[in-house]
């Protein structure tokens, strides 16, 4: 036997996290909602384990009981976790405090949030330091620049002064980790911790996370909902749904065999590079095995653009007061920085870039809702940039253009009901006088964009996100435009609910012949959609072409690394 | 801080928004798969909910539906004429008939508070009508086109606000005359800018939401958007605000005559009956200033639990 | 990278933004000096005036000329010092407000300070637990302070107190009548009288005190308790106190280091509201309490329809409180290192 080694086999053969059977219940004021249910799942020292799941699967709740710090309203009602050998459920709430931070420590979702507001950053590192008594007064602020250099912050020094308000949200993150791994705990849980980031500062927060705990020889828990990203970082995969867990398997395996359906149907549609837009949807259902329609170009399509965008400028004033007082002109920000393009009768164009690029300023300008400091925007033949936004309400060319918004809960007035919602642009702007003539036209758009026409009575509160973005989309095209712009429609959505929408709107496009301008943060859905992608870096134009060839050979530097930092895995 | 940014009434103090649980963090709030009720069906339950949660609302509506009555029927109602002195009578500790006993007059002070309630309740709900509109009208506007318009409208609440409004009031009814009419006046005024900045406030948040943007895409005008879109969803928590606004008018309405403003002798109002008695108190007797004192307490006192539950009824998040 | 002023520059930034306030403020008062219903020259002359002192006065406030002229002439006098004279004092405005103004700012400052010595321990510990009595108590106390009429408290402590009880001195004034009032040094009785030494003065003078502040302290208690409780829930449930929670630092560090200090921003400036609530219920409780502050001499002002005294009485207290919202911005630029910043 290996006794001479034995103490360490067995070490090892004892897991850091064991939870068995456990169960989380919210008092609510409809009674007890059982949010985690029956959940177990193990993980050894130096390992990532992944939960992943769609919204409300309760993946955030199963961490926050594992460090006992759910709302007043949560308790756990049964089995048991155990960390190293220690009862989290029997605990006092003293060994809790000394447990937190420094032996199990948590990075948040929106990093910006979870720092104090006002408190300088170094405090807040040292604050953890000095609780758990890895620093003295003396050497604080040392430890604490300390720690800010190890997740490779420049100028730690000068970082050490700063208040959240003043960093980025990547920076924000790093100062998260910081905090998170300033006492060397032994397991880290991130809680979607990428989410809001843009990719490639998700793909540098995530490495860095990766690095720092195999350094450390830490054991990781990932929450989050993209699979891909759990994939590709992760040792371990648990998939949860209403609560429960329905399928863990190691990483690899899971995603080359999944068992349960509700997984295959997750995998499935999980945007990966490769595929069509069917694909995205469950093997089960109808839909995907028909043939995906071609966008309906014409043989015009080249010739005359449906919208040719020129030489289109938007800048926004600065704070100017100091520009001013020494006698200089005004400084401005260009969002849109002298940007030419079109979009061909029948053709779909993307829109790609980060947060902050301006693609969302130049879907508001061809929607005239905003208008250019410069530039023309020429619509079938018509420059309606020269219209005002604020007349362009009551022009011709009104119903021609329309658009579906990235938060489908946003853009429906709470107060209409669904139906009221898609009649709005049919009374504005349609032909149809009665009211039964209405009634009608909104029952058919319903039908068409997959509604239930027993939910039109409805207000948005009531209804799901897929059923809201529906809303959406059959308020888009009730007035039959020519050119639809789509901001991010699936953005809030979770992902078997995108691969529905997306493909609802291929098959509108075709039937009703539609162009479409969609802009988006994600290439590989912009692959699914679009003939032609345009690029966009700091309001200006990095690279365009065929969305075939800027995916297979980007030539820009920077869409070399937007595809790079999609996460996909590499098996 | 600029004063158009500050939660300005203590009032409404709780109307700061407690943040939205993270989407993932708790559990819906309905089961799931439990069918979502029709709006009606679903209101009906929400208000059985909150009088159930706040007995206080229940006690406050009826002590509401009392306060219309005596308005309406009051004098009607009245045991004796509020008018008519009798020396016989006077200075009488409240009895079986005299509920709240006689002032220095003999006049029945129980017949006095019932009649006033009119007045008072006029005066606060003219008041407030007044502000409302003006206030939602302008607010709605600055909040929606910003620029000139809020500058302008920010600057004239912005020195109203820089003087105590008790204090303006009074300088205000001092200047323009001593009349019933000028209390309802002034106590709009000061009351104006609660409801300018609590429209601009709400109109301003939803200015770029997406709901705005999909009306004007659908034909919709600047204006119409405002009206029809936007505007319906400010009105609950200005509603809430008008609620709390009526206790605070009618306070402020006795205060003003209690230090001798607006309503003249004779008349019965609630403050000025305060006022008079309050030379009693310190020889014993209390009824006279502290029973009238009492009665507007109690209205106040419903307005605020009124607003209160009208707060919970709106937003079951913002309680506090 | 966006710039951050410094300190000294915010703070001189404030104090400039303060002037159009105040512009508009004495704007304001002179239109309500020339908005009198019929002629301003009557209402000023006072009841019982001759057609010849109405022309003098007329004279003297420039009412015979263009109101442009006349709004210069209405600030030259404000520059120095010049509110007009009090028909019934036979004083200028002016002195008769400066000495009478430390009885209202003692009584204002006293109640102040008990209020905040209840209202935030009381907000803090209902935040904390809420669902308990304290919170319960909490509530009752908000919503039934704020449907107090001031008035109305004021007189109800006088009857038990003082009518029922016997333990509280006579409402009337500052120091009963067997007593000098101590030389004057702060304007604060209490204060004047230990400096003077005269301890039994100063008892005196604090236990005439203690009703009126009693009663302007429970009207203000409202606003701050519940404002304490409404921002100490929402730093309490903010994420950041999640992620010191999760770094497992101590309560009283989460509690105060944390929670409280972000939720005195909320509170201080509720306390601007606040000042304007309570500048306005003393008029009433020196009514009350026959104290004789500003409050009181407007009152008496009012009755005899003395104008300048009542005008001079608003502006007063107008910039009294511009000062005051000026002092809490400042402790507000103190407090929050986010004002100042342009993104």
């Amino acid at each position: 036997m290996i006794l001479s080694d034995g103490g360490r086999t067995i070490e090892a053969a004892v897991p850091l996290v064991k939870v068995d059977n456990l169960s989380v219940d919210f008092k609510t004021r409809n009674g007890i909602v059982h949010a985690v249910r029956d959940v177990s799942f193990e993980l050894m020292k130096g390992k990532t384990l992944g939960i992943v799941g769609e919204s409300g699967s309760g993946k955030s709740v199963t961490s926050y009981a594992l460090m006992r710090i759910l709302d007043a309203a949560g308790y756990i009602a049964g089995g048991r976790v155990r960390f190293s050998s220690i009862d989290i459920g029997a605990a006092t709430e003293a060994e809790m405090r000394d447990l937190r931070g420094r032996e199990i420590s948590m990075v948040f979702q929106s990093p910006r949030l979870a720092l104090n507001p006002i408190r300088k950053v170094g405090h807040q590192i040292e604050d953890v330091l000095r609780q758990h008594l890895q620093a003295s007064a003396a050497n604080a602020r040392q430890k604490a620049i300390e720690a800010l250099r190890h997740v490779r912050i420049n100028n730690p020094e000068e970082r050490y002064h700063s208040y959240p308000f003043e960093l980025s949200g990547g920076m924000c993150q790093r100062i998260v980790i910081a905090l998170a791994l300033a006492c060397r705990p032994q397991l880290m849980i991130a809680d979607e911790p990428t989410t809001g980031l843009d990719v490639t500062t998700q793909k540098a927060v995530m490495d860095l996370m990766a690095d720092l705990t195999r350094e450390h020889g830490m054991a990781t828990i990932l929450i989050t909902h993209d699979l891909g990203l759990a994939a590709s970082y992760c040792d371990d995969l648990i998939v949860m749904k209403d609560g429960e867990v329905v399928e863990s398997a190691p990483a690899e395996v899971l995603f080359k065999a999944p068992r349960h359906p509700y997984t295959r149907k997750l995998i499935r549609a999980t945007p990966h590079g490769t595929g069509t837009i069917r694909e995205l949807l469950p093997e089960d259902s109808p839909l995907a095995n028909r043939p995906v329609p071609a966008s309906p170009k014409s043989a015009e399509h080249k010739t005359t653009p449906i919208l040719a965008v020129k030489n289109l400028v938007k800048e926004y004033p600065m704070k100017a007061s100091a520009a001013r007082r020494r006698g200089e002109p005004a400084p401005v920000f260009r969002a849109v920085d002298d940007i030419s393009f079109s979009v061909g009768h029948g053709e779909s164009v993307g829109l790609v870039g980060e947060s902050g690029c301006g693609k969302s300023t130049i879907s508001a300008m061809a929607m005239r809702l905003l208008d250019p400091t410069s530039g023309s925007i020429v619509f079938q033949g018509q420059d309606i940039g020269a219209i005002p936004a604020g007349r362009f309400a009551t022009s011709e060319q009104r119903p021609r253009l329309q658009m579906v918004f990235q938060d489908p809960t946003d853009s429906l007035n709470p107060r209409f009901s669904a139906a009221r919602s898609i009649a709005d642009p049919i009374r504005r702007m349609g032909k149809l006088g009665s009211a039964r003539a209405i009634a009608e036209r909104v029952e058919q758009l319903a039908e068409l964009v997959g509604f239930p026409a027993h939910l039109l009575d409805r207000f948005p509160h009531q209804l799901s996100g897929g059923q809201k973005a529906r809303v959406g989309i059959a308020r888009a095209i009730a007035v039959d435009p020519a050119l639809l712009v789509l901001d991010e429609p699936t953005a809030a959505l979770d992902v078997s609910v995108q691969a529905v929408v997306l493909n609802l709107l291929v098959d509108l496009r075709a039937r009703l012949n539609m162009s479409y301008l969609f802009v988006s943060h994600d290439l590989s859905v912009v692959r699914l959609l679009c003939d032609r992608v345009i690029v966009m870096k700091q309001g200006r134009i990095g690279e365009q072409g065929d969305c075939e060839t800027v995916l297979e050979h980007p030539t820009n530097p920077y869409t070399k690394a937007l595809i790079e930092a999609i996460p996909h895995p590499n098996f | 801080m600029k004063h158009t940014e500050i939660a300005i009434d203590p009032f409404a103090a709780s109307v700061a928004p407690e943040p939205a649980p993270a989407p993932d963090a708790g559990p819906p709030l309905r089961p799931h798969g439990a069918p979502a009720g029709r709006p009606s069906l679903s209101l009906a339950r929400h208000l059985v909910y909150v009088l159930k949660s706040n007995p206080m609302t229940l006690v406050a509506s009826v002590l509401f539906v009392v306060m219309l009555l005596a308005a309406v029927f009051g004098p009607v109602l009245a045991p004796y004429n509020p008018l008519k002195s009798e020396a016989a009578a006077a200075l009488q500790p409240p009895s079986f008939s005299h509920w709240f006993g006689t002032d220095d007059l003999g006049r029945d002070v129980f017949s006095r508070v019932l009649v006033a309630t009119r007045l008072d309740l006029t005066i606060a709900l003219a008041a407030v009508a007044i502000s409302f509109v003006l206030g939602s009208i302008v607010g709605s506007l600055a909040g929606y086109y910003g620029g000139w318009i809020d500058k302008i409208t920010g600057r004239i609440i912005d020195t109203i606000m820089a003087f105590p409004l008790f204090v303006l009031a009074m300088g205000i009814v001092a200047a323009l005359g001593n009349s019933v009419e000028n209390i309802v006046y002034a106590t709009a005024i000061v009351n104006l800018p609660f409801y300018a900045r609590m429209a601009r406030a709400e109109v301003n948040v939803r200015r770029d939401a997406g709901f705005v943007q999909a009306a004007k895409l659908s034909g919709n005008t600047d204006l119409r958007a405002l009206a029809t879109q936007i505007f319906p969803n400010a009105l609950p928590p200005m509603m809430v605000q008008i609620s709390l606004n009526l206790g605070w008018a009618i306070l402020n309405a006795a205060g003003l005559s209690f230090i001798g403003l607006g309503v003249n002798p004779p008349t019965p109002e609630w403050g000025i009956m305060v006022a008079e008695g309050a030379r009693f108190i310190v020889s014993g007797e209390w009824w006279l200033a502290l029973l009238p004192g009492a009665v507007l307490m109690l209205a106040v006192f419903t307005f605020n639990m009124l607003g209160d539950g009208l707060r919970d009824l709106v937003d079951p998040r913002q309680r506090t | 990278m966006a710039k951050v002023k410094t300190k000294s520059s915010l703070v001189l930034g404030r104090v400039v933004q303060a002037i159009p306030t105040l512009i508009g403020v004495i704007v304001v008062a002179f239109l309500l000096t020339r908005a009198l219903p019929g002629d301003p020259a009557v209402y000023f002359a006072g009841p019982a005036a001759t057609a010849e002192s109405i022309e003098q006065v007329r004279v003297a406030l420039g009412l015979d000329k263009s109101m442009p002229e006349q709004f210069l002439i209405y600030c030259r006098d404000l520059m120095t010092g010049n509110l007009g004279e009090s028909i019934s004092t036979g004083q200028p405005v002016l002195s008769d407000v400066m000495s009478r103004l430390p009885a209202s700012l003692e009584l204002t400052l006293t109640a102040l300070l008990l209020s905040i010595g209840v209202a935030l321990p009381l907000g803090i510990l209902a935040a904390t637990q809420p669902g308990t009595w304290i919170d319960h108590l909490c509530r009752l106390i908000v919503t039934a302070g704020v449907s107090l009429p001031v008035f109305f408290t004021g007189l109800l402590l006088v009857y038990v107190l003082y009518y029922l009880l016997g333990i509280a001195p006579s409402p009337l004034g500052r120091l009963d009548f067997i007593y000098l009032s101590p030389p004057q040094v702060t304007g604060f009785y209490v204060f004047d009288a230990l400096i003077a030494g005269d301890a039994e003065t100063a008892l005196a003078a604090l236990r005439q005190l203690v009703l009126p502040a009693m009663t302007l302290g429970l009207f203000t208690l409202a606003p701050i308790a519940r404002m304490t409780r409404a921002a100490m829930l929402q730093a309490l449930g903010s994420e950041f106190i999640r992620t010191a929670r999760a770094a497992g630092l101590g309560w009283t560090k989460v509690l105060f280091a944390y929670a409280l200090r972000n939720a005195l921003l909320p509170i201080v400036t509720t306390l601007g509201m606040v000042f304007s609530f309570m500048l306005g219920a003393n008029v009433l409780v020196e009514k009350v309490f026959a104290w004789p502050g500003i409050g009181s001499y407007a009152v008496e002002a009012l009755v005899v329809s003395d104008y300048a005294a009542v005008q001079g009485f608003v502006l007063t207290m107008a910039i009294l409180f511009v000062t005051i919202n000026l002092l809490i911005d400042l402790a507000y630029t103190a407090i929050d290192p986010r004002v100042g910043f342009d993104g």
